[in-house]
C-alpha cells in the first residue's frame, strides 16, 4: 500500500514537468505586452525596455524557463507585479477560504447528491424518482452566477439572514457554498442513480434476492458499495468543475480567494500569479487523482494491492 | 408414502410490453416428491428459467407477470403469501443456483460474508456459529482450503470453485427444494462433471428436492428420476428418466434424443432438429412444434394438441401419440 502510493507519488513528477511548461508557453504567448504594463500608461519606451531587462522578460523563451523553474525548486513563485510582494504570500492568504469553499461545496453535493441518486433508483419511475431527477435536471442547467445573485437577493437582501459577500465570519461561506455544489450536487444524483440502477439488475444483486433479503437490505448490503466504485472516480473528475466554479462564484460573491484573484490577475496581466495558481490547480487535480485511485482501491478488492 | 413437495398447477408467466404478449410459461403443470430430482429440459428460449423464477417469486423487476395458476409447495399456494412470508421461503426452504457462477457472487465482498449472511438471516444464528456453519458448507462441497477462502473475494477463484461456492451457500440452510438453473452450462467439461459429481453425492446424502434445469439431456440421464420436456413455453413431454429414454414419444423429445453424441459415432454429423424455436410474434396456430416437426400431419396445422397421458405416468403432446393409441 505505501509502496504503492510512494509510486504514484514519484509518478506525479514528470507530469508535474509537463505541467509546468505547458503553464510557462500558455502565458507568454498569450498577446498583451507584460513590461509596458508594470512600466504603467506614462512611461516611454526607455523605461519600458529597462522594467523588460530587470523582468528577464529580454532573455530568450527557454532561459526565461530555467529561470522560472529553477526559482520554483527554490519555492520561490516570483512576485507579483501589481503589488510586488512575493506570489507565495498573496496565493497562501487565499488558499484556505477556497480550500473551505471548495470542501463545504463538495461534501454537502456529495451528502445530497448520493441521498437523491439513492432514493431515485430504488423508487424508479415513481414521484420520488421525478421530483429528484426534477431537481438534478434544474441544479445541472442553472448558470451558477445566477444561482448566486438569487440567493443573495433573497437570503441577504430581503430576508437579511447572510451576507452579501466577502467573509466577515462563517456565515460568509454558505451562499458560496450552496451556489458552488448545485450542479455537483445534481450531477452525483444523476450519475448515483443510473450506477445503482446498473448494480441493481446484477446477477448477484438476484443471487441476494433468491436467499431472501428485502429489496431495501440488498441495497444496503450488496448494491451501494458496487453503485459508489464509478461515482467515486466522477466525483473526482468534478474537482476540476469546482475549481472553475470557484472563480465565477467568488466573483458573484466577492468572496476573498484563489478564484478571484486569478480574474484580477488576469485583468491587469500578472503573470507571475498567473502562472502560481494554474499550478496550484494542476497540483490539486493530481492530488485528488491520486486519493480517488485510493478510495477505488479501498472499495474494489480486485485492484487493491496491484 | 411418496408425498408432492411442490406443486405447479396450471402456471401461466406473460410478459407484458407495450406492443405484445409473450406468454414464456403456458398452462404449466408439474410436481416433485420429496427427496426426488426433476430435470427440466429444453432449447434457449422455451421457458425454464422463467418457471424457476417464478416458483421463487422473483419476476417483480422483470416485465414478467404470474397471471395465472398455483404453486403449492408445503401445502400453501406461495402465489398467496405476502412479500415477507415469501421471502422466509427464500433461500430457507427453497434455495436456488443459477447459470452464471462467475457474476452470481458479490465482487466487493468475501466469500465468507456472502455465505454467512444467509445463514444469520434463516437460521438466526450469531457471528460465530454462522462462520462455523460456513466453514462445514465449503468442507462439504469440497473446497479445498476452505479456511482461507472464507476470506477471499470471488475474483480469486475460477468459475468452478465459484459454483461449488453458490451451492454451499444454497444448501447451508438445508432447503426442501433446491432449483438448480444449468448450473454447469458455463462451465467446461471437467468442471461440469465434478459438480454433478457433487450434487449428486448431496442428494443422497440429504432429503433435498431438485429441480434440475438444463438443455443437456446426459445431464438428465445423470442426475433425474422424472424429467420434462418443455418446448416454446408448454411442457410437450413428461415421463420418468427410464420411460423417456426407452420410449420417447414427442417428436421433439427423439430428436433431442438424437442429438446427444454418442461414443464412437463421432465422425457422423449430429443429428440435430432443424429450424428454430417459433418467435412469439410469429406462434403457429396448431401444434407448436410443427413447422420443425418431420411427423408433421394436416391436423398439426390447425389444431394444438394437449397433453394427454400415453401411459402411466407418461404424457406427450402430439397428435401423433393420440393416432397411435386409437389404433
Ligand atoms: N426479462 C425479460 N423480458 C422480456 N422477456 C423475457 C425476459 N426474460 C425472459 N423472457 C421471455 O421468456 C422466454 C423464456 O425465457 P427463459 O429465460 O425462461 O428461457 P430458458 O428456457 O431459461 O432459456 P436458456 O436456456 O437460454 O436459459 C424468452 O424467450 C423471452 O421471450
Ligand atoms: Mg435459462
Amino acid at each position: 500500500m505505501l509502496q504503492y502510493l510512494l509510486r504514484r507519488l514519484l509518478g506525479m513528477i514528470p507530469i508535474l514537468f509537463i505541467v509546468t511548461i505547458i503553464v510557462f508557453l500558455f502565458v507568454h504567448l498569450i498577446p498583451g505586452d507584460a513590461a509596458r504594463l508594470v512600466a504603467g500608461p506614462d512611461a516611454n519606451k526607455e523605461t519600458i525596455e529597462l522594467v523588460r531587462k530587470d523582468l528577464g522578460l529580454d532573455k530568450p523563451i527557454h532561459e526565461q524557463y530555467f529561470t522560472f523553474i529553477g526559482n520554483l525548486l527554490k519555492g520561490d513563485l516570483g512576485t507579483s507585479l501589481k503589488t510586488h510582494k512575493p506570489v507565495f504570500d498573496e496565493l497562501a492568504g487565499r488558499f484556505i477560504p477556497t480550500f473551505w469553499l471548495t470542501f463545504w461545496s463538495m461534501l454537502w453535493a456529495c451528502i445530497v447528491g448520493i441521498l437523491i441518486g439513492i432514493v431515485s433508483a430504488v423508487k424508479r419511475n415513481k414521484w420520488q424518482d421525478y421530483t429528484g431527477m426534477l431537481i438534478a435536471v434544474v441544479g445541472i442547467s442553472i448558470p451558477s452566477f445566477w444561482l448566486g445573485l438569487l440567493l443573495m437577493q433573497l437570503f441577504s437582501v430581503k430576508l437579511g439572514w447572510l451576507p452579501t459577500g466577502g467573509l466577515e465570519d462563517w456565515r460568509g461561506y454558505i451562499l458560496p457554498s450552496i451556489t458552488l455544489g448545485t450542479g455537483v450536487a445534481a450531477i452525483i444524483a444523476r450519475f448515483s442513480r443510473s450506477s445503482l440502477m446498473d448494480v441493481l439488475k446484477e446477477d448477484y444483486i438476484r443471487t441476494g434476492r433468491a436467499k431472501g433479503f428485502a429489496e431495501n437490505s440488498l441495497v444496503k448490503r450488496h448494491a451501494i458499495k458496487n453503485a459508489m466504485i464509478p461515482v467515486i472516480t466522477m466525483t473526482g473528475l468534478q474537482f476540476g468543475f469546482l475549481l472553475g466554479g470557484s472563480v465565477v462564484t467568488e466573483t458573484v460573491f466577492s468572496f476573498p480567494g484563489l478564484g478571484r484573484l486569478l480574474i484580477d490577475a488576469i485583468a491587469t496581466r500578472d503573470y507571475p500569479i498567473i502562472q502560481a495558481e494554474i499550478l496550484l490547480f494542476s497540483v490539486e487535480f493530481i492530488l485528488i487523482n491520486l486519493v480517488v485511485d485510493l478510495m477505488y482501491g479501498f472499495l474494489n478488492p480486485q485492484i487493491r494491492y496491484s | 408414502m411418496v408425498s408432492k413437495l411442490l406443486e405447479v398447477t396450471d402456471l401461466e408467466t406473460h410478459f407484458i410490453s407495450d406492443d405484445a404478449t409473450v406468454k414464456a410459461v403456458d398452462n404449466v403443470s408439474f410436481y416433485i416428491n420429496n427427496a426426488e430430482t426433476l430435470g427440466i429440459v429444453g432449447e434457449s428460449g422455451c421457458g425454464k428459467s422463467v418457471t424457476s423464477l417464478s416458483i421463487m417469486r422473483l419476476l417483480k423487476n422483470t416485465p414478467g407477470k404470474i397471471v395465472g395458476g398455483e404453486i403449492t409447495f408445503l401445502d400453501q399456494n406461495l402465489l398467496n403469501l405476502s412479500e415477507k412470508e415469501m421471502r422466509a421461503v427464500r433461500g430457507n426452504q427453497i434455495a436456488m443456483i443459477f447459470q452464471e457462477p462467475m457474476t452470481s457472487l458479490n465482487p466487493v465482498y468475501k466469500i465468507g460474508r456472502q455465505i454467512e449472511e444467509g445463514i444469520r438471516l434463516h437460521l438466526k444464528l450469531d457471528k460465530a456459529a454462522a462462520k462455523a456453519r460456513a466453514l462445514e458448507m465449503l468442507e462439504l462441497v469440497g473446497i479445498p482450503r476452505a479456511k482461507d477462502i472464507l476470506n477471499e473475494y470471488p475474483y480469486q477463484l475460477s468459475g468452478g470453485m465459484r459454483q461449488r461456492v453458490m451451492i454451499a451457500m444454497a444448501m447451508s440452510c438445508v432447503p426442501k427444494l433446491l432449483i438448480a438453473d444449468e448450473p454447469t452450462t458455463a462451465l467446461d467439461v471437467t468442471i461440469q462433471a465434478q459438480i454433478l459429481d457433487l450434487m449428486r453425492d448431496l442428494r443422497k446424502n440429504s432429503d433435498t428436492s431438485i429441480l434440475m434445469i438444463t438443455h443437456d439431456l446426459g445431464v438428465v440421464a445423470e442426475m433425474c428420476d422424472r424429467v420434462i420436456v418443455m418446448y416454446a413455453g408448454q411442457i410437450v413431454e413428461e415421463a420418468s428418466v427410464l420411460e423417456l429414454f426407452e420410449n420417447p414419444q414427442h417428436p421433439y423429445t427423439k430428436g433431442l434424443i438424437n442429438s446427444i453424441p454418442k461414443l464412437g459415432n463421432y465422425t457422423e454429423r449430429l443429428d440435430s432438429i432443424p429450424g428454430n424455436v417459433p418467435t412469439p410474434e410469429n406462434m403457429p396456430t396448431g401444434c407448436r412444434f410443427a413447422p420443425r416437426c418431420s411427423f408433421v400431419m394436416k391436423q398439426c396445422l390447425s389444431e394444438a394438441p394437449m397433453l394427454k397421458g400415453v401411459q402411466e405416468n407418461h404424457s406427450c403432446r402430439c397428435w401423433l401419440s393420440e393416432v397411435e393409441k386409437n389404433d
